[in-house]
This record gives C-alpha cells, sequence and structure tokens, in this order.
C-alpha cells in the first residue's frame, strides 16, 4: 500500500504524468462503455462501404460497411484485455522466477539465468505464431466442450502464450534487487528468528520490490500489446469479424493504392493505438525515473 | 577463448534440437493435415501424398524419418509450396531477408548512435528533448503503422520511392529505413543515458584535463566506452529485426523468408515451419555469440562464460 501511495505522489507532481494517466482513464472507460452505447454492433454488416467520417458514422466505415467507431473501441477492448492478462502472467512468472533465482543463489542461480539467456538468443515471437496457429483447433473444441465462444480460441491462446514469453526482462531485474535485498540486516535477522524461506520471499522481500514491479508491469503492457496487434496484424492472430488494433490496421494497410486513399480507416485506430502506446510508455519511463534504484538522478 | 566459442557452440546444438523437435512434434500433433483442402482429396492420393513426404505411419516413425534427414543437411519437401525443397526455398529467400535486416540494422546504429550522441553533448536543452520526445516516438508507433504512413506520403504523394517490390537499389531504402525507426530510437536512449553516464567519469575529466580537444574526448575516449550497452543490445535488437522484417516483407512485398514462415505455418506445412524455425533460431543464437565476443573484445573487464 505504501509504495501504492508514492505512486500517487510521484504522478501526481509531475503535470505531465496527470494528463499521461487521464488519458490512459478515458480509453479505458470509453473502451468498456464505447461499444455498448453505440448504435452499432461491431461485426454489423451494411450496405454503407467505405463511408468517410460523417454525423452517422464518426470514424467513417470499412469494406464491409462496418462502424469504425464501434470496430475501434471493440478492437481496444481486445488489445487492452490481452495486454493486460498478458502482462499479469509474465508479472507472475516473472517476479516468482527472479525472487526464486536471486534468493537460492549459486548453483541454481547460475543455472536459472542461464535458461533466462537461452530463451533469451531464441525467436520467442516466431515460437508463439507457430503454437497458436497449430493449437488454435484442440482449444476452440475444448472451448466449445465448455460451453464457451470457440472464436475466443485465439484470444486465450495469445494471452497465456505472449504472458509466458514477455517476463524474461522482469525475472532478470527482480533477480538484481532481491540478490541485493537479500543481504539487509533484516532479511538476516528473519532468518535468524526462524522464518521460513517462503514467508521472507512472501513477507519481506516482495514488498519491497512492490514498486519496482508496478514500474516494470507499465513497460511490459505496451510490449504484449505490441506483439499482439503485429500477430493480428499477419493474420495469425484474432480472426474475422473479431477485431483488435492490429487486423484494423492490416484492414486499412492491405487498401492502400495510389487511385484512392481510405484514410480515415487508417487514422483512427493506428492514431488511438500509438497514442496509448506513447502514453503507456511516458508513464513507464517516468515512473521507473523515480523508482528504480538502479536509474540513477 | 578458442575453448569458450566451441563450449558455446555445443551448447548450441542441444538447444536447436529441442526447438525443432517441439515445432515438428506440435505441428503434426496437432489436428489437421497439410494436404487437407476445400476439395475432398480421394482416400488413396491422401496415402500415396503422405507416403510421399514420409508423413505416413506413427509420428514417432515421422518424427525420426524428419530427423534423420535434418542431421544430413535436408530439411525435406515442403508440402505448401510442392515439388521445392525447403532448402531451395530458404537458400532463395534467406538472402533477401538478410540484406533488408543488415541494412535496417546499418541504419539503425547510425541514426541511433548519432542522434543519442547528440543529445547527450546537448543535454538538457531543447535539442536533447526533441530527440528523447521522438525516440519514445518511435518506440511507441508500431512498424506496420509507420509503413503504410511511410508509402502513403513518400511514395505514392511525393513519388520519392518505390512503394512496393524487390530488386533494384532504391526499393531497399524505403522498407529498411522503416524497419530500423524502432531500433533506432532505442539506441538513440541507451546511447544518450550511456554517454551521460560516462562523461561524468574521471578518464573523461583526465582526458580533458590533458588539453584534447572536446571530438577527441568524444570519440577517442567517451564513446568508445559508451558503446558497451548497444553491443549488449545487439542481441535483442537482431532478434526484433527478424520477427520485424516479417512484417515489413508483407508490407512491401518483399519475398523474403518472413511471408513464407506466415504461409506455412498456417497452413500446417511441417518441414517449412520447422526448417524457417531453425534457421531463425540458429542465426539468433550465432549473433548473441558474436555480440558476447565483441563485448568481451571491448571491454576487457567482462569474462566470457
Amino acid at each position: 500500500m505504501t509504495s501504492l501511495l508514492s505512486f500517487y505522489r510521484v504522478v501526481r507532481n509531475d503535470l505531465f504524468l496527470i494528463v499521461c494517466a487521464v488519458f490512459l482513464l478515458m480509453v479505458i472507460v470509453l473502451t468498456i462503455f464505447g461499444p455498448l452505447i453505440s448504435h452499432y454492433r461491431y461485426d454489423e454488416i451494411s450496405n454503407a462501404s467505405l463511408q468517410q467520417p460523417s454525423w452517422t458514422h464518426w470514424f467513417g466505415t470499412d469494406v464491409n460497411g462496418r462502424d469504425l467507431l464501434t470496430r475501434t473501441f471493440f478492437g481496444a477492448r481486445v488489445s487492452l484485455t490481452v495486454a493486460a492478462f498478458g502482462a499479469l502472467i509474465s508479472l507472475t512468472v516473472g517476479v516468482s522466477y527472479g525472487m526464486v533465482s536471486g534468493y537460492a543463489g549459486g548453483r541454481v542461480d547460475n543455472f536459472m539465468m542461464r535458461l533466462v539467456e537461452i530463451i533469451y538468443s531464441l525467436p520467442t515471437l516466431v515460437l508463439v505464431i507457430v503454437i497458436v496457429t497449430t493449437l488454435d483447433n484442440p482449444v476452440a473444441s475444448l472451448l466449445h466442450r465448455l460451453g464457451m465462444e470457440e472464436s475466443y480460441s485465439r484470444l486465450v491462446l495469445i494471452i497465456v502464450f505472449l504472458g509466458f514469453t514477455e517476463w524474461l526482462t522482469m525475472a532478470r531485474i527482480i533477480r538484481g534487487q532481491v540478490l541485493v535485498l537479500k543481504q539487509q540486516p533484516f532479511v538476516q535477522a528473519s532468518l535468524a528468528l526462524g522464518q521460513s524461506h517462503v514467508l521472507i520471499l512472501w513477507k519481506h522481500l516482495l514488498p519491497n520490490l512492490a514498486g519496482l514491479i508496478v514500474v516494470y508491469l507499465t513497460l511490459t503492457v505496451p510490449t504484449i500489446m505490441l506483439d499482439e496487434s503485429f500477430m493480428s496484424f499477419l493474420g495469425v492472430g484474432l480472426q474475422e469479424p473479431l477485431a483488435s488494433w492490429g487486423t484494423l490496421v492490416a484492414n486499412a494497410a492491405f487498401l492502400i493504392n495510389p487511385i484512392r486513399l481510405y484514410w480515415w480507416m487508417l487514422l483512427f485506430p493506428a492514431g488511438l493505438m500509438t497514442l496509448t502506446l506513447l502514453v503507456l510508455n511516458f508513464l513507464g519511463d517516468g515512473l521507473r525515473d523515480a523508482f528504480d534504484p538502479r536509474v540513477k538522478k | 577463448m578458442t575453448a569458450i566459442i566451441i563450449r558455446r557452440l555445443l551448447q548450441a546444438i542441444p538447444v536447436l534440437f529441442i526447438v525443432v523437435t517441439l515445432t515438428f512434434l506440435l505441428v503434426r500433433a496437432a489436428p489437421g493435415n497439410p494436404f487437407t483442402t476445400e476439395k475432398k482429396i480421394p482416400a488413396e492420393i491422401m496415402e500415396q501424398l503422405q507416403k510421399e513426404y514420409d508423413l505416413k505411419g506413427s509420428i514417432t516413425h515421422q518424427y525420426a524419418q524428419y530427423l534423420w534427414k535434418v542431421a544430413h543437411g535436408n530439411l525435406s519437401i515442403s508440402t505448401q509450396y510442392r515439388n521445392r525443397t525447403v532448402n531451395e526455398i530458404i537458400a532463395q529467400s534467406l538472402p533477401v531477408s538478410m540484406v533488408l535486416g543488415s541494412v535496417a540494422y546499418f541504419l539503425a546504429l547510425l541514426f541511433g548512435i548519432t542522434f543519442g550522441g547528440w543529445a547527450a553533448i546537448r543535454h538538457g536543452r531543447p535539442g536533447d528533448r526533441f530527440i528523447m520526445l521522438f525516440a519514445l516516438l518511435g518506440i511507441s508507433i508500431p512498424i506496420f503503422v509507420l509503413a503504410p504512413l511511410a508509402v502513403i506520403f513518400l511514395a505514392l504523394k511525393l513519388n520519392l520511392l518505390p512503394a512496393y517490390g524487390w530488386g533494384s537499389p532504391d526499393q531497399i531504402i524505403l522498407p529498411a529505413l522503416c524497419l530500423s525507426v524502432p531500433f533506432a530510437a532505442t539506441i538513440a536512449r541507451l546511447t544518450r543515458g550511456s554517454l551521460l553516464e560516462v562523461l561524468k567519469l574521471d578518464f573523461v575529466r583526465t582526458a580533458r584535463a590533458k588539453g584534447l580537444s572536446e571530438d577527441a574526448v568524444l570519440f577517442r575516449h567517451a564513446l568508445k566506452v559508451a558503446i558497451l550497452p548497444i553491443i549488449g543490445y545487439s542481441g535483442p535488437a537482431a532478434a526484433g529485426i527478424l520477427t520485424g522484417s516479417i512484417v515489413i516483407e508483407t508490407l512491401f512485398g518483399i519475398p523474403g523468408i518472413g511471408q513464407f514462415f506466415v504461409n506455412s505455418a498456417s497452413n500446417r506445412d511441417p518441414f517449412m515451419t520447422s526448417g524457417v524455425v531453425l534457421v531463425f533460431s540458429s542465426f539468433l543464437i550465432l549473433f548473441n555469440l558474436l555480440a558476447d565476443i565483441l563485448y568481451f573484445i571491448v571491454d576487457r573487464r567482462v569474462k566470457l562464460e
């Protein structure tokens, strides 16, 4: 809690970070309620194909006459959901891995960090593409059996596997900090009093890492968002009629031709996506400068 | 050092083995078949096809056959691009991707170090702020947003460069430039941060006290040390350029390896997918090793493990 309060203090004293936080909040609110109050469904096809922005369609329409405003915020919903849940998985894996590695030290630490280095030198996103395309059908039938929407199989796969690939940086940072923390007198004292290792990690180290974790979480969210949109852009991520920012930009990019420019199809989803990523990176940078002990002021 | 390099290369073999095994088994074990088409194929023809491509029998049998071929440098025949061997496709498309990637990497280093260094010298002044804002924008804007914008403005509106295709030198510039932007931005941020640290160190003060010109201090002394984080970043940068080039190749219609990879992964081509994953992984492992060796040569304080 104390670390959350100090976050609030840092953000409060920086007008620019306030603007960023407010923008992010607005995007989240619009993402949740936008598709609900819209007159159109995200997959509602009409004859009004490729129309310019107007009072009936604020962001214009796409090839199939679908309202782009609704689709942009529906896409935001998907992109933000993937980023949030993926980051949560990466946080859990990265923090526990880093803590165990740093706390155990010695050979275990050596081995665990060696493994991280090996994974670092593999084309992880390429492997995720292979996994998502091959496991699509089995997961779809599994979801069907559980009584859930089949078309969400890729969404689930992307969240899980991006979460399980983007934890390496977090693990390294946490491990480094645990190496420092475990030498501190309060940890030694707790050990001498007979506290178990698990409880030391949980009660003494984790609260001290909270600031660092939140900082790197804000930097993981844009990374995963970018990965997801990258896959969706290539057509190996989400499939139509579902939309994410990646598929919307792809739809616009492949329509580019020298004769007629459908600028609204690119401008709105790409603009909103870039602004969101920029704001997330600004926030992450600002918080890192304030909290990461390794960044010298 | 030679012994260490050999050990690292030997270590790469089990890693590559695991990666190829996982990829092949994943593609084959999942339901679905590379020969499935819209039309139903008669059972005899399907059987004949499977026999031809060594995809008959149990999965362990198929895997053993494939592994035997890979061990002999034969990546088998693509099921997606019939009648073409995976070796042949890779031999044709990999050089294209390599050229695109290396040009992009060179541009990223050139722009990143120049602008990052310039920002560090003008620390705190408007020039510095401006460059750093641009660098953050470069990191935030996805290349598949940047590339269409570049095509619209530079190619279609201003007619400066071709928007599509591959072959002539002027067709390389636009895709390589788009591909390089996020990495140039990251390198600029790294260079600035590291140069600011280094310029505070004692040896820089000594160099200045000796009466060296500011240029000599910067280029001959400070930059040599400040470059270290950039070498450290080269591994992740290579991985990023590799995946980024898949997008750029798709957008600009470049016949590189990226398109083949995406198509073969979506179409369950076990040999093409495993082959490309093998090539990508070996390339990155090799590149990381080279970066480590370079790091060791530049910084004598580091021990190569």
